[in-house]
């Protein structure tokens, strides 16, 4: 919980926002609930913003976020990572596993949890690893991690994939004892030896050795059987080709229970991008095709991939500006998830609003059992909100970024839409479409 | 041109262009004094970051033979960290005074990155990078074969509906897809020949024929020249074929099948050979092969390359 003598709960009154099911009216945040819904509030005592023309959404929810933070804070930490949340409009990020110390005791994510409180933009929910050290042979703490202050419900080690099938099976029995999940990122290891970019006509001509879609497909095909022979909840990380959402389908169609993301990268990127060699269009898994995309945009029009995840990722220039080969995977995200989700589901008419608020802030909270967010704007809801204006469109460049890096793949591109408030815990992180400083708090513990 | 990168970015015109100036060169080094004034006070920059002494000496002897000043850096091993090191490394040496590097490096797309990064205001000409491309190579193969189909009346030719085979280690050879593009922007028809496992997946737009089956190849397609790759002994410990003798019995020259080529079939290979392995020692040392003729036109090419890139001129 943020200190409340800091950054106290306020009153607003958001004049004229549009919600998800098209209903336009004014919201009233009072004394950290949404107090009331109405037309024409008395703004008196309150902070009156003016949401005429915005989409008002409780606040995002992001379950793959990478803060960097203990170990890599020249690329990211907890405040700045969480500063580039609000700005992106959210208003909880699930903090992933491989940090350095990595989040494999109840102590990393206690500290990772204290740092996210003390920052106040977000609530940070530390996500726990599978295996210590993300070495994929002996299960981490996770029990401990679960019973520590950050009640870790989420585990993954995200950047490996669990591949030994005999860990993966005894993780999966033993997260399943207090309903937690394990998030698996799906890419089997000696597919994938050295492999720079998706395996296909792109990674041919520019010699660049190959990812191929199997690779992923057969992890996940594997996991699903196991979560049906476990009975385990499992989640799949940034699904990328049109074979995992067929996978996926599957294991839908026969009650596994499974639940998978796609990142907005790859709603909208293809491997053709990596032909200058650009290590901004570097990541894991990689860009893939034309009818990936088509593949993944459309399982998450029909609930086959359950939400979208930005798998932020933030680097430093150095390990970016430098030979394909050398640089490291990942593009930042937050800030701009939610553009790239109305200009690839939205304005294609693939979803509408409500559909939005599904994919980035209900069901991502349910999965990550994140508590007081993904709830519907309602009276008496939490005040997690985000105000949204879906009108302006211009190009992307850096003074949109918040975070510490700038590995955006967007950047000089046109976008839509752009986040003008962010209230977390009734009080306003982003205000205007800028910033709002917050006082940082002292670290706990 | 600015940079020489890819065959891949040259058009017909370009390419034909690259081809005729280095006839210019190759006249020029059958003279008594073999050394131009072309490139005096100008510095080209040898930047290796992966060791290869014949290219080495090659673009060694064309930057002297233009009377520049060389200036050979064998970065392989530098203990600085990869990406800084390129970045650092080009510096340095543009700092010194370099007007072209020419880098070979071990991770495709370093020259790209180089001439785009804004590092330097040098030229920059690929010597091979990673899996990617080597466009000299394929340009002094180019050189050659047009002098072997078309000899003194080569000037301002292509190699249009001239029957290729190149046979081998495809996925990892830049050599291949240099000659590839190269090759097929020429008018040459390209059939790409070797194990399925060492095929690039992903090839089905290439302006190519694809074969698993040497002998089918041969009989089919009556190549008018034949290039053989050089295959890297660690791809055997990584099986990508069952051993050396079955790489050697389907997809070598051997003596047998140089003697189902037809007879004016020209026999390539950029070296280092393994002989007995991909190449019967036969047919490496036939007349018809041209082996040291593409050592000897490495020279002039690589001459001209640095003449068109150093001084800018158009192609």
């Amino acid at each position: 919980m943020t200190d409340p003598q800091r950054n106290a709960p306020q009153h607003f009154v958001l004049a004229g926002a549009t919600l998800s099911d098209g209903r336009t009216l004014d919201i009233r945040i009072d004394g950290g609930i949404v107090a009331e819904l109405g037309s024409r509030l008395d703004p008196r005592g309150a902070t009156r913003v003016d949401a005429v023309g915005l989409i008002a959404l409780p606040g995002l929810v992001d379950l793959h976020t990478h803060l960097r933070e203990p170990g890599g804070e020249g690329a990211e930490t907890v405040r700045t990572g969480s500063q580039a949340a609000a700005v992106g409009g959210f208003t909880a990020v699930n903090a992933m596993a491989n940090t350095s110390p990595v989040a494999d005791t109840a102590s990393v994510v206690e500290q990772v949890l204290a740092l996210g409180d003390a920052a106040g933009y977000a609530t940070v929910r530390p996500i726990g690893a599978v295996s210590k050290g993300l070495a994929g042979e002996h299960l981490a703490d996770i029990g401990a991690m679960a019973r520590s202050r950050a009640r870790v419900r989420v585990f993954s080690d995200d950047g490996m994939c669990v591949s030994d099938p005999l860990l993966m099976r005894r993780a999966l029995e033993y997260i399943k004892t207090f309903d937690g999940v394990l998030a698996q990122h799906a890419q089997d290891p000696r597919l994938t030896e050295g492999a720079q970019l998706n395996e296909g006509a792109v990674s041919a001509e520019l010699g660049l050795a190959g990812w191929p879609a199997v690779a992923e497909e057969a992890i996940i095909a594997r996991d699903v059987l196991l979560a049906q022979h476990t009975g385990a909840r499992l989640h799949v990380c940034h699904i990328s080709t049109a074979g995992s959402v067929e996978v996926l389908r599957w294991a839908k169609s026969r009650g596994i229970r499974v639940t998978a993301e796609v990142t907005p990268h790859h709603l909208l990127l293809t491997d053709r991008l990596a032909e200058g060699y650009d290590a901004r269009y570097k990541v894991n898994p990689p860009l893939r095709t034309d009818s990936d995309v088509a593949a993944v945009r459309a399982g998450l029009a029909d609930g086959t991939i359950d939400i979208v995840a930005t798998d932020h990722a933030p680097h430093s220039a150095d390990s970016k500006h430098c030979e394909w080969s050398a640089a490291a995977n990942g593009m930042v995200g937050l800030e701009s998830a939610l553009s790239v989700v109305h200009e690839t589901m939205v304005e294609t008419g693939l979803l509408d609003w409500a559909g939005v608020e599904r994919v980035l802030s209900v069901t991502p909270a349910r999965i990550g059992d994140v508590r007081g967010h993904g709830e519907p704007i309602a009276e008496g809801s939490a005040p997690e909100i985000t105000l949204y204006d879906p009108a302006a469109r211009h190009e992307f460049g850096t003074s949109d970024l918040a975070g510490k890096s700038r590995n955006s793949p967007y950047l000089g591109r046109s976008l839509p839409g752009r986040v003008i408030a962010t209230f977390h815990h009734g009080y306003a992180t982003v205000l205007d479409g800028r910033l709002v400083e917050l006082e940082s708090g002292a670290v706990r513990g | 041109m600015r940079h020489l990168l890819s065959t891949k970015d040259l058009s017909r015109d370009e390419a034909v262009h690259v081809l005729d100036v280095t006839e210019d060169m190759a006249a020029t080094q059958l003279r008594e004094v073999k050394k131009l004034p072309t490139l005096r006070g100008k510095t080209v920059v040898n930047l290796f970051f992966e060791d290869s002494t014949r290219t080495r000496i090659s673009f060694e002897a064309a930057a002297k033979r233009l009377s520049a000043d060389v200036i050979s850096f064998a970065a392989k091993g530098s203990s600085v960290s990869k990406g800084e090191s390129l970045q650092d490394t080009a510096q340095t040496l543009e700092a010194i005074g370099a007007d072209v590097i020419v880098l070979r490096h071990p991770a495709s797309g370093a020259p790209a990155v180089l001439a785009e990064s804004g590092w330097i205001a040098a030229s920059v000409l690929n010597a091979g990078d990673g899996t990617h491309e080597h466009p000299t190579q394929a340009l002094l193969d180019a050189f050659t074969l047009r002098r072997r189909i078309h000899g003194d009346g080569s000037r301002g030719r292509g190699l249009d509906g001239v029957r290729v085979l190149v046979v081998g280690d495809i996925l990892h050879s830049r050599v291949a897809r240099s000659n590839l593009w190269l090759l097929t922007t020429l008018g040459a028809e390209v059939t790409l020949v070797g194990p399925p496992t060492l095929m690039p997946f992903g090839i089905g737009d290439w302006p190519a024929t694809v074969s698993y089956d040497l002998d089918a190849a041969i009989a089919e397609v009556r190549p008018d020249a034949i290039m053989m790759l050089r295959v890297q002994r660690e791809r055997m410990s990584d099986a990508f074929f069952p051993s050396a003798r079955e790489y050697s019995t389907l997809w070598g020259l051997s003596a047998t099948r140089f003697a189902a080529l037809p007879e004016t079939c020209v026999v390539m290979h950029p070296g280092p050979m393994n002989r007995g392995f991909e190449i019967a020692s036969v047919a490496a040392d036939s007349p018809r092969s041209t082996v040291l003729e593409q050592v000897t036109a490495g020279v002039s090419t690589r001459m001209a390359a640095l003449y068109l890139t150093a001084t800018g001129a158009g192609a």
